[in-house]
């Protein structure tokens, strides 16, 4: 077992896998890596183990050094990253030496980026994951962001190949997004005005964006009812607060709210409107659940049953 | 009673619209069996007031079929239990003073009556956990004596301590760790809400459907169970 040394722990760096399962009757949020895609690349370059622990970096100004070999993998925002000065790739896999130094500089489009080290970061479990969740000081080495002088444990390795993900499979932050929304059972709480005005207004995401959720501004989404009996929240619910601005709920989301849901939004459009910057647009579409349980399905047999071919930019199904 | 898709990974189930004691042991011996039954396709499960969401894992099972394993599972539960479950009881000790309980003098104030009445009213009933929320731990209890009810502070407290014992309309609760918090504080318990030492599964002292019965304790008592005098 070795460490890495954080010498510039940037905005907002995390350890993130994917998240609790099974403590939400206590009060604990799921928590876990806010894009998913980017994460589940960052450990299938690593041949890890899906829900291996990664650095999650917002917006970058991350600075570390390994203090043995190993190979690491990067994907997620587009943020320039150097070895020692030298550029690294982003959506691939290096080798790195006892002593070199990674530098994340800033983000240029996209958030978040991950960086994952062969066998995951070793850093404790608390209930079943790794993942921090900053408001419960739960995860991580000390429920908190990475601190300067931090050290993260990993076992060494040289012997893996090194892979790039296909260009095909790298999303482009920047594209307008549009998020598919699965329609609530409380959609008899949104008259035919405020459902026609959510699926057909541009929203834009605004300064009020975190991990436990995504506050959008735009034309009024009118509830019939202000408030009702706390209940469970499910990943991606849209919450409508009285001031009719949606708010979408991600990973570190309390686990029980009372404001009325118009709707869920799709795990994987969660994950890709986590790399959405303030001031971006993004409109929503209601889907059918039976489309987006398919997609989702395919999505994670992908991660699951897909295999390297020799060429390492091909992959393929076994 | 009624079962609906919510996301593709969850389903609720609403026992009633209105908040009502007599739904929580419902909801609870419906926990019980899915818990039991269902456990390969369960991710988790939260149940709160008048529903019980529970989430899955959709690369096991669709959505219809979900739906209709737990509607057959609910009603089979409430015929089996005959919606008669009376939770655990447990005791919390809270000193009940004005250092530590902020709001207490200016509640006794506001609803006419003396700190000694609030501590008797707040003590004399046992209350029904509703849900576990907001955090870690966190559980709303109800329903207090209509004489103690009283609106939550219009802009929070930036830091509320760790055990702070609150009351918000007709709910009371104990902080489990510092936080924000607008509840009107009127003491504060030794006992530790949510405990990261213990084992995971009994980290948080309660869980819906637990009862709780506030115990007033002295100054001595309080440091002797190891309270914290500090914010």
């Amino acid at each position: 077992m070795t460490e890495l040394t954080v010498r510039k722990p940037g905005w907002q760096t995390t350890i993130q896998d994917n998240g609790r399962k099974g403590y939400c009757c206590h009060g604990l949020s799921q928590g876990g890596a806010l894009d998913e895609h980017a994460y589940r690349w960052v450990n299938k370059l690593l041949d890890n183990d899906v829900n291996d622990a990664c650095v999650e970096i917002l917006l970058g100004n991350f600075e570390a050094e390994f203090g043995a070999d190993t190979v690491i993998a990067l994907a997620g925002a587009d943020i320039p990253v150097t070895l020692n000065s030298q550029p690294l790739n982003l959506w691939c896999s290096h080798r790195v030496q006892r002593g070199d130094v990674i530098r994340f500089g800033q983000a240029r489009s996209g958030l978040r980026a991950y960086l994952g080290v062969a066998g995951g970061w070793q850093t404790p479990q608390q209930f079943g994951s790794r993942s921090v969740v900053m408001r419960e000081r739960l995860g991580g080495l000390d429920g908190g962001p990475l601190k300067k002088g931090d050290r993260l444990a990993y076992n060494t390795a040289t012997e893996r190949a090194l892979r790039c993900v296909p260009p095909r499979h790298r999303p482009d932050y920047q594209k307008k997004l549009t998020v598919k929304v699965i329609p609530g059972y409380q959609i008899d709480h949104f008259d035919i005005v405020a459902r026609r005005t959510f699926e057909t207004a541009d929203y834009t995401i605004s300064n009020d964006i975190s991990r436990m959720g995504y506050k959008l501004t735009g034309p009024v989404v009118a509830a019939q009812t202000e408030k009702l009996a706390s209940e469970g929240i499910a990943y991606g619910a849209v919450q409508i607060p009285p001031d009719g601005q949606p708010i979408v709920l991600l990973r570190d989301r309390q686990t029980i709210g009372g404001y009325p849901k118009i709707g869920c939004v799709a795990s994987l459009d969660c994950a890709r409107l986590s790399q959405c910057s303030p001031g971006s647009l993004v409109s929503f579409e209601f889907a059918d659940i039976d489309q987006v349980q398919a997609e989702r399905r395919l999505f994670d047999r992908f991660f699951t049953a897909s295999q390297w071919v020799n060429d390492p930019r091909q992959i393929a199904w076994p | 009673m009624q079962v609906r898709a919510v996301s593709e990974s969850a389903v609720l189930v609403e026992f009633g619209r209105e908040i009502d004691e007599a739904l929580i042991p419902v909801i609870v011996a419906a926990t019980d069996a899915i818990r039991k039954n269902l456990s390969s396709v369960l991710v988790d499960l939260i149940p709160s007031y008048t529903t019980l969401l529970c989430i899955y894992d959709c690369n096991q099972v669709d959505s219809q079929w979900m739906v209709h394993a737990v509607s057959r599972l609910v009603e089979t539960s409430g015929v089996e239990t005959g919606g008669d479950v009376r939770g655990r009881l447990v005791e919390i000790p809270v000193w009940y003073d004005p250092s530590v309980g902020y709001d207490l003098e200016s509640l006794a104030k506001r609803s006419s009556l003396t700190v000694n009445e609030i501590i008797e009213l707040h003590t004399g009933r046992d209350y029904q956990v509703f849900a576990i929320g907001f955090n870690p731990g966190f559980a709303f209890l109800g329903r207090l004596d209509e004489r103690i009810v009283t609106p939550r502070h219009s802009s929070p407290r930036r830091s509320v301590a760790k055990g702070s014992v609150g009351i918000a309309d007709a709910q009371t609760a104990v902080y489990p760790m510092q936080s924000p918090g607008g509840w009107n504080i009127v003491g504060r318990t030794p006992t530790p809400m949510f405990d990261t030492a213990l084992s995971d599964s009994e980290a948080s002292l309660l869980t819906v459907g637990d009862r709780v019965r506030f115990v007033a304790i002295d100054r001595p008592e309080f440091l002797d169970l190891g309270g914290q005098l500090n914010d």
